[in-house]
């Protein structure tokens, strides 16, 4: 699970890039290090941008095709910035049948988002998991990097509103 | 280090143990560490350290089985687990040391949940420390891998795996030693080992606690493959979205390095093995053999056709084993216990003992070991004590979304892989989920389908098309706009994608509806609306 992603200062740039840069250095800049370099990346900007999808392609000399290939193919990489929390809805079968779907529905309705989606004003993004692997606290969410079990609609929507903004 | 040296790491630690045996053990794996079970390991060891009266000493151990009630908490030697423990609980806990156990957070250890099961994988989760390795070892960790090197040749050891009859845990079920063996006379300049921790089974968590819990128990079983193929190399491929067993492997594999027991010359032997963990990104399709290879060389996780099977031309092109983590996790138990042993349990067919993770609506929501050939009755009525109150189970859904639903009127069938089968299910990897009279089968069925549509990597066209066909048609059903021929159209187009796709993705994606529709074909049936004569002519 990566961080929620901060704006990043330009000044630390360079400095960002080189843990990136570590990353694929152990693996000989090969081809091979391309999914390790775009977790890299993920764990270093919160998510995955073109700038940075143009750079690993450099570097492991590969075409951005491929790089944009590998990087949408997997579920765990994201293409856009997430909001400053994250709340990431179980859907795994346990989570399922004890009502994950009306989980996201209440979310739906009270913040206006979907799975994957991020309110306007960049506060929340709301996620599914395929199984988080809590299936004993089914239903489970976990809002920023916290999982929460045995959890309904409503105590969640009240979680969430507790967040400072 | 020396064989020696490390018996001589071992006996110190339990020294130590037998020194200090008044031990409390906190749950340390994701479940109960996600109801702060490292918060109540910390504050009990600060009360513990306060108070000088009471000799005992808290320490983080793994998995106890019970998740629904967690954290859990052991006290040892009286025997004792506690569930539900909190932080405010602890001033209690460890007055009660010294006088009366707490009748009320007292979990009854003779219950059929923990009665029934037979640990061979989850051995000693409740005493081990997954952090520490002298920890595995003072509790017989290494001492197969030791053996090995020193003792057997790898043509024992394909021997014995084969004779204890253990078969891939993963969901297949394709005999261990066999594989192992094809792998072995396979030529290549270099071989490698694979285990495959990318648990993607949606309600599966078994092997995320044992990867959590016994990390040096799979180094272990891998290194052993290693040495009994003649591979020098292995990969560890592990869910991104499981960031602790991740943390823990790391760990693991430094200190196992550290003391020799990985990396060159193990234990002074002329046997190599280095362990390397690659990360999965969340693609369900990479349990599949070859897009698994895929996707540690970097590209998409697609398969592709076999054979050659990576047993002959597999991760780079070279002779690869892929094994499952509770695979893995066998292999030391069977060397050190032998072969004739773990092949008395179990079935004819099926040997052994096998891993489940119960959730959904049950009472005992957890993980529990149970000898293979245990009925279904067995391990959801008893172990798991049934539904919850005022409810009543109707069917067990096991496998994921390869599997299929078994209604409770055939709850007396033995769980092995041929019986599981027959029913039009499968072993999986060893999730059941339980659901009541309020879940919609055809609900569940839909949810399936959408899985695998979403996962469908796109490579095949029966898989790709096929699937989002089949969840359009479940769709309408379920709006109630369906008619008896789409039952007709879902089943033949079932059919075809279950024969004609590329992977097994694809041809078990109809199990979840095409065993529903067996065995509840009414719910579907009720769903249904008279064909409207004149649009469909």
């Amino acid at each position: 699970m990566s961080a929620p992603a901060k704006p990043a200062p330009l000044t630390n740039e360079e400095k960002r890039w080189r843990l990136v840069e570590v990353v694929m250095r152990r693996y000989g800049f090969s081809g091979d290090a391309l999914i390790e370099a775009l977790h890299a990346v993920q764990e270093t900007y919160g998510f995955i941008d073109e700038e940075s999808m143009r750079k690993v392609a450099v570097a492991l000399n590969l075409p951005l095709s491929k790089v944009y290939g590998v990087a949408t193919f997997y579920h765990f990489f994201h293409l856009k910035p997430k909001g400053r929390h994250t709340c990431v809805v179980c859907m795994g079968t346990a989570c399922y049948i004890k009502g994950a779907d009306a989980i996201m529905q209440k979310l739906a309705a009270e913040f206006g988002i979907k799975d994957g989606e991020t309110t306007p004003d960049d506060h929340l993004s709301v996620m599914t998991a395929r199984c988080v692997g809590s299936c004993g606290l089914a239903p489970a969410i976990v809002l920023d990097q916290q999982v929460l079990g045995h959890i309904g609609p409503d105590q969640i929507v009240q979680h969430i509103k507790e967040l400072e903004s | 280090m020396t064989p020696e040296a490390l018996q001589e790491v071992a006996k110190a630690e339990q020294d130590a143990l037998a020194k200090q045996p008044q031990r409390i053990g906190v749950c340390t794996a994701a479940g109960c560490l996600s109801c702060k079970s490292g918060d109540v390991l910390k504050n009990l060891q600060t009360a513990l350290d306060r108070r000088a009266d009471v000799p005992y000493k808290a320490v983080g151990v793994g998995c106890m089985g019970l998740c629904a009630r967690g954290p859990l908490v052991s006290v040892e030697p009286q025997g004792l687990l506690y569930e539900n423990i909190t932080t405010a609980d602890i001033p209690a806990l460890v007055d009660s040391l010294a006088a009366k156990p707490m009748k009320e957070k007292q979990s009854d250890l003779g219950m059929p949940f923990f009665k029934r099961q037979i640990k061979v994988v989850l051995d000693q989760f409740d005493k081990i420390q997954p952090e520490r390795l002298e920890s595995y070892l003072a509790h017989g960790g290494y001492e197969a891998l030791m053996n090995c090197v020193a003792h057997r040749s790898p043509g024992d050891i394909l021997d014995m795996v084969k004779r204890s009859g253990l078969r891939g845990r993963g969901g297949g079920g394709y005999p261990t030693g066999l594989k192992w063996e094809t792998v072995a006379k396979a030529r290549g300049d270099r071989k490698f080992v694979i285990c495959n921790a990318d648990e993607g089974d949606p309600g599966a968590f078994m092997d995320r606690s044992v990867l959590e819990c016994a990390p040096h128990r799979i180094l272990e079983g891998m290194a052993i493959a290693g040495y009994a193929i003649g591979a020098s190399a292995g990969y560890l491929y592990v869910r991104a979205e499981y960031p602790l067993a991740v943390q823990r492997l790391k760990l693991a594999i430094r200190q196992a390095e550290k003391f020799g027991l990985l990396g060159d010359h193990i234990c002074g032997s002329s046997f190599s093995f280095k362990v390397e963990i690659r990360l999965g990104a969340g693609a369900f399709v990479c349990g599949e053999e070859t897009a698994l290879i895929a996707s540690i060389e970097g590209r998409r996780g697609q398969p592709r056709p076999r054979p050659p099977y990576p047993a002959e031309k597999g991760l780079w092109g070279f002779p690869t084993l892929i094994n499952n983590v509770e695979t893995f996790a066998n292999i030391p138990a069977i060397l050190v216990k032998t072969p004739e042993w773990f092949a008395s349990m179990g079935t004819e067919q099926s040997k052994g003992t096998k891993v489940f993770a119960l959730a959904g609506k049950i009472q005992n929501t957890g993980l529990i070991e149970v000898p293979m050939g245990i009925s279904l009755r067995e391990i959801v009525l008893e172990m798991g004590g049934g539904a919850p109150e005022g409810h009543t189970i109707k069917a067990v859904q096991t496998g994921g979304p390869s599997g299929g639903c078994i209604p409770a009127e055939h709850f007396d069938i033995s769980v092995d892989y041929e019986s599981l089968r027959k029913m039009g299910s499968i072993m999986g990897s060893g999730g059941m989920i339980v659901m009541d009279e309020t879940s919609s089968m055809v609900d569940v069925a839909r949810f399936f389908m959408e899985f695998c549509k979403s996962e469908s990597c796109g490579k095949c066209v029966p898989c790709r098309v096929g699937t989002p066909q089949l969840y359009e048609l479940i769709e309408r059903i379920r709006a109630r706009r369906g008619t008896r021929r789409d039952i007709a159209r879902m089943e033949s187009l079932c059919e075809m994608v279950r024969t004609t796709s590329l992977c097994g993705l694809g041809q078990t994606a109809p199990n979840p509806l095409l065993s529903t529709l067996k065995y509840f074909r009414h719910e579907y049936e009720e769903l249904l609306v008279d064909e409207p004569e004149e649009t469909r002519t």
